[in-house]
This record gives C-alpha cells, sequence and structure tokens, in this order.
C-alpha cells in the first residue's frame, strides 16, 4: 500500500483576479521521503504553487492537503502551527542582515523553544556543520558570497528539523561550484533528515540531478510529469524543448505581435 | 469622432473615483494595521529588550540632532526674545518666553519633525528593505508573526522615545535661551530663572506639552511602520515610502498640533 502523501494538490485553481488566473486545475501528489522538482519557465505559476502549499496564497478551487492537513480549514494560527513542521529556502536566502550567521540559524529556536543558549550554540553548531560553514558563525550576511548566504538559510529553514522543505529557485545566481555544493546538500539533508523535498527551479540539469520526479507546469497546467529518465525520453515537444533548452517550439520565442511585414510597412510611414 | 468629450469627462470623473476610493482603502488598511500592531504588542513587552534595542536605533541615535537643535533654537528664541521685550522694558521676561515657546509647542514640534525626518524615515526603509529582500516573508514562513516580532517593537520604541527627545529638546532650548539671554546679552539670572519657575504650571504646560509630544510619537511611528510595511518592495518602492513617511508625518504633526493647541490652551476663550 502506498504511503498517505506528504502534499495533496487535487484541481487546485488559483487568480489574483477572474481576469488572470495563474494556475487552472492543478493535481499533485507528493510522496514521503522524495526530492520533487517543479519546472517550468519564469511566471509559470511555479512558485504560487509552492505558496499555496506553504499556506501562504488559498487556493480558490480545489483541494490542498499538506502535511495531513487541509489547508481549506485552517485558520491562520494553524497555518503558523503547520508551518514549523516546514521549511524554507528563499531565491537569495533572505537571511536576517541584522543578525550574524549564528543568530540567523538561532532565530527559529529562540521564537519557538525556551532552550538554553548553551545547547542551543550546540545546536547551530550541528546545522552549520551540516552546510560546512561552522566556522562563518559570527559573520555578519554582508560578509558572505551568494553561495555561503544560500547555505547559512540552507542551516536556518532545517533549524527546527522540517519534515517538509520547499525550495524556492535556489540555484538562481550561483557558481557552478556553490550550485553544486546547494543541490548535493539539498539531496543529502533530505535523505539524512528524512525529509520530504520540493524544489522549484529551471535549472534542467542540476535539478535532474537530484529529484525523483518532476512535475513541468506551462501557463498554470501540469504538462508533462515523470522520473527525469522518462523525462529525457520523453518525445512531448514541450518537454523536449525545456530539456534541451531550445529558443522555439510550443513556448514561441516571440511575444505575439502583428505580422513583422505589416507592422514594418505600416510604423513610422503613416 | 463625433464628440470626445463626454468621454474625456467620463475618464477624468473615473480616475478621480478610483484616487479616492484607493486612499480610502489604504487610510482603512493604515487602521487596522494599527489596530493589529496594537493587538499583537505583547512581544515587545515580554521582550522588551527587542523594544529596548529599537529605542537605541530611533532615540538614542537620534539624540545628537535633538540636542544641537534644540540649544540653537533656544538660542535664537533668545536673540529674538529679547530684542522684542526690551521694546517694552520687559527682558527679564524673557525666561518665560523661552521656556513657554519650548516647551508646549517648540520642544514636540521641532523634536517631532527632527524625529520624522531622523528616526521616522530609517524605521520606513529597514522595514521596507526587509520586505523587499524576502526577509519578512522569511520571518512569517518561520512561523513568526512579523508584525509581532518587527513592527511592534518599533513602534512601541517610537512612542516611548518621542516624548524623552522631546523634553530634552526643550530641556536643551531653555539652556541655549539662558547661555544667550543671561551669560551673553546680561538679562538678570535670578529674574531670568525666577520669572520661569513662577509662571510654568507643571500641569498646564509642561505635562500637555509631553502629552503633544506622545501623540506625535504615535502618529510618526505608526505613518512610519505602516508606509515600510506598505512598500513596493522594489528600490523605486521603498524610496517613494520613505519620502511619504517625512511628508505625511510632518503634515500630520503640524495639523495634530493645531488641533491640540486648540484644545489644551485657548482655555475656552475661542468662541
Amino acid at each position: 500500500m502506498a504511503a498517505t502523501p506528504i502534499v495533496e494538490l487535487d484541481r487546485v485553481s488559483f487568480g489574483y483576479d477572474a481576469a488572470r488566473p495563474v494556475l487552472h486545475e492543478v493535481s499533485l501528489s507528493i510522496e514521503p521521503g522524495s526530492v520533487v522538482g517543479i519546472m517550468g519557465q519564469s511566471g509559470c505559476g511555479k512558485t504560487t504553487m509552492l505558496r499555496i502549499i506553504a499556506g501562504w496564497l488559498k487556493a480558490g478551487a480545489g483541494r490542498s492537503t499538506v502535511l495531513g492537513e487541509d489547508l481549506a480549514r485552517l485558520d491562520d494560527a494553524q497555518v503558523f502551527a503547520l508551518r514549523r513542521r516546514m521549511g524554507m529556502l528563499f531565491q537569495f536566502g533572505a537571511l536576517f542582515t541584522d543578525m550574524t550567521v549564528f543568530d540567523n540559524v538561532a532565530f527559529q529556536m529562540r521564537e519557538h523553544t525556551t532552550l538554553p543558549e548553551e545547547l542551543l550554540a550546540d545546536l547551530v553548531a550541528m546545522k552549520l556543520e551540516a552546510v560546512g560553514l561552522r566556522g562563518a558563525a559570527q559573520l555578519m550576511p554582508s560578509s558572505l558570497s551568494g553561495g555561503m548566504a544560500r547555505r547559512v538559510a540552507l542551516a536556518r529553514a532545517i533549524a527546527l528539523d522540517p519534515q517538509l522543505m520547499l525550495y524556492d529557485e535556489p540555484f538562481t545566481g550561483l557558481d557552478p561550484i556553490s550550485l553544486g555544493v546547494i543541490a548535493r546538500l539539498i539531496r543529502t539533508l533530505n535523505d539524512s533528515l528524512g525529509q520530504t523535498s520540493i524544489v522549484v527551479s529551471h535549472d534542467v540539469e542540476e535539478c535532474f540531478g537530484i529529484v525523483d520526479y518532476v512535475y513541468f507546469v506551462s501557463a498554470g497546467r501540469i504538462v508533462a510529469q515523470g522520473t527525469p529518465a522518462e523525462l529525457r525520453r520523453s518525445s512531448d515537444a514541450f518537454v523536449h524543448q525545456f530539456v534541451s533548452g531550445a529558443p522555439d517550439g510550443p513556448i514561441p520565442f516571440h511575444y505575439p505581435a502583428p505580422a513583422y511585414v505589416a507592422d514594418l510597412a505600416g510604423a513610422g510611414h503613416g | 469622432m463625433a464628440d470626445p468629450a463626454p468621454n474625456g469627462l467620463v475618464r477624468s470623473l473615473e480616475r478621480l473615483g478610483n484616487t479616492a476610493t484607493s486612499k480610502i482603502w489604504r487610510l482603512g488598511f493604515a487602521a487596522r494595521f494599527f489596530a493589529y500592531t496594537l493587538l499583537h504588542s505583547g512581544t515587545a513587552f515580554r521582550r522588551f529588550g527587542l523594544t529596548i534595542r529599537e529605542i537605541y536605533f530611533a532615540g538614542v541615535l537620534s539624540l545628537i540632532i535633538i540636542l544641537v537643535s534644540g540649544l540653537f533654537v533656544g538660542m535664537v528664541l533668545g536673540l529674538q526674545g529679547y530684542d522684542t521685550l526690551q521694546r517694552y522694558g520687559s527682558s527679564e521676561a524673557l525666561g518665560i518666553l523661552v521656556s513657554l515657546s519650548l516647551v508646549r509647542e517648540l520642544g514636540p514640534v521641532v523634536a517631532g519633525l527632527l524625529f520624522a525626518s531622523r528616526a521616522g524615515s530609517a524605521i520606513t526603509a529597514e522595514i521596507g528593505l526587509m520586505k523587499a529582500t524576502e526577509q519578512i516573508a522569511a520571518m512569517e514562513m518561520m512561523a513568526v508573526d512579523p508584525i509581532a516580532r518587527v513592527v511592534a517593537p518599533r513602534f512601541w520604541a517610537g512612542v516611548i522615545s518621542m516624548p524623552l527627545l522631546a523634553v530634552l529638546f526643550s530641556a536643551m532650548g531653555i539652556f541655549g535661551g539662558y547661555l544667550v539671554g543671561v551669560q551673553l546679552i546680561g538679562v538678570d539670572e535670578g529674574a531670568f530663572w525666577s520669572q520661569m519657575q513662577a509662571s510654568v504650571d507643571v500641569r498646564e504646560d509642561i505635562l500637555n506639552g509631553v502629552i503633544k509630544s506622545i501623540v506625535f510619537g504615535i502618529a510618526v511611528t505608526w505613518i512610519a511602520v505602516f508606509e515600510g510595511y506598505d512598500a513596493v518592495p522594489t528600490a523605486e518602492g521603498v524610496s517613494g515610502a520613505t519620502t511619504r513617511t517625512v511628508v505625511t508625518s510632518s503634515l500630520a504633526i503640524l495639523a495634530l498640533d493645531f488641533v491640540l493647541t486648540a484644545l489644551m490652551f485657548t482655555g475656552g476663550n475661542v468662541r
């Protein structure tokens, strides 16, 4: 018998207003212990999906169940309680710039627990050691490189051992070494801490290297899904274009415009 | 097109309506934000260290500008006051003029204006940048309410700092008036202090001045935290919000000062 999914979206739709739907009847199911990629172009709705899963945005229609809770039934306090079981890595880390690395990682522990400072120091050291930055504990975020900041943010996100980790574009703007480090950390932390992870990204190679399953999103719909191996073999035109990075295909290179000839003939001569 | 005027008129009316609606909506949002901040102020008092830290940034770091400005305003009052009073042969009333001007009006108002531009703008910029760099979002994601953790301590720090700064401004101003009036010009020192002591009432003058500065503190800090929290999370958004904080809170101080003065000092003489 299959385990109960950690996250389940069932025909979830969302739009900021009726004229601009962002998600349209999205369904997905994420098994415990897996690392799942949600991939698609910028603006396709993948970050919105992540925000719905985090209880940030309320789905307009459909049913979203996260860690066994039906999100539609939760009030604000219950959403906050649920979030204590989740961690999120933001695109650029979002470290608190007025605190040291140590205080950033200790933030959640101080806010949500009454642990004595000595124990807290040990826990922070363990989290920082996991991301290889124990020696940077007393630095301020402004003196960290982009990759280091992302790793500190990762240590902060796993501070309270969340069951579900959400990664919002974790690879954006990183050099190849930092990128590889973050990718490996996502996988190893997931496996060693018994988490479940969702990685929203558009970096095909990095993402395919660490995920078990991928959902492709385009214009607010899931257009393809499968394991990385299956998707590499896929004959689906969108998947092929995305994986190979082809400039033209189902996703056109050109923004919709009147016919080129008509435009040239008409513009500036009238 | 036959007659474009009605369309233009309708469009202008629509724009006017939209502007009015959005302003009223924003005012309502600011009021709800204020109420929410008050309701979630528990953390700011339970963990008073958070508020103390903000008092340092908003209050202690404003001390230099407040004290220096107070000194100069008092010195100018001394010069101008003496110049006018000596025409009527009552230059020993200089102490009264300087002290009443400061504790009733200039202390709270000028300290408020300085506080708005020094601390209010800093609060808005800090919260706005925290929003722009997703620090506020990260906090929410870590199940920590940013209003309780970020906004409320800054709000209460402002409310606590403002009257203290206004009092220091007035004290420094009186000292400035004394320096110029007594030490420089040579007004009788005994008359300067004794007339001041006899004419300045603790409840009527000093307490009312402190009440004013508390009201200004609430207004300025509310505007500053709201503008920061509501800022569009971009560079232009934060800079616009910072400007709005200084402009709106300065106008609020002047308008509130008129209302408070009318309530406090007319003594029923205005019909």
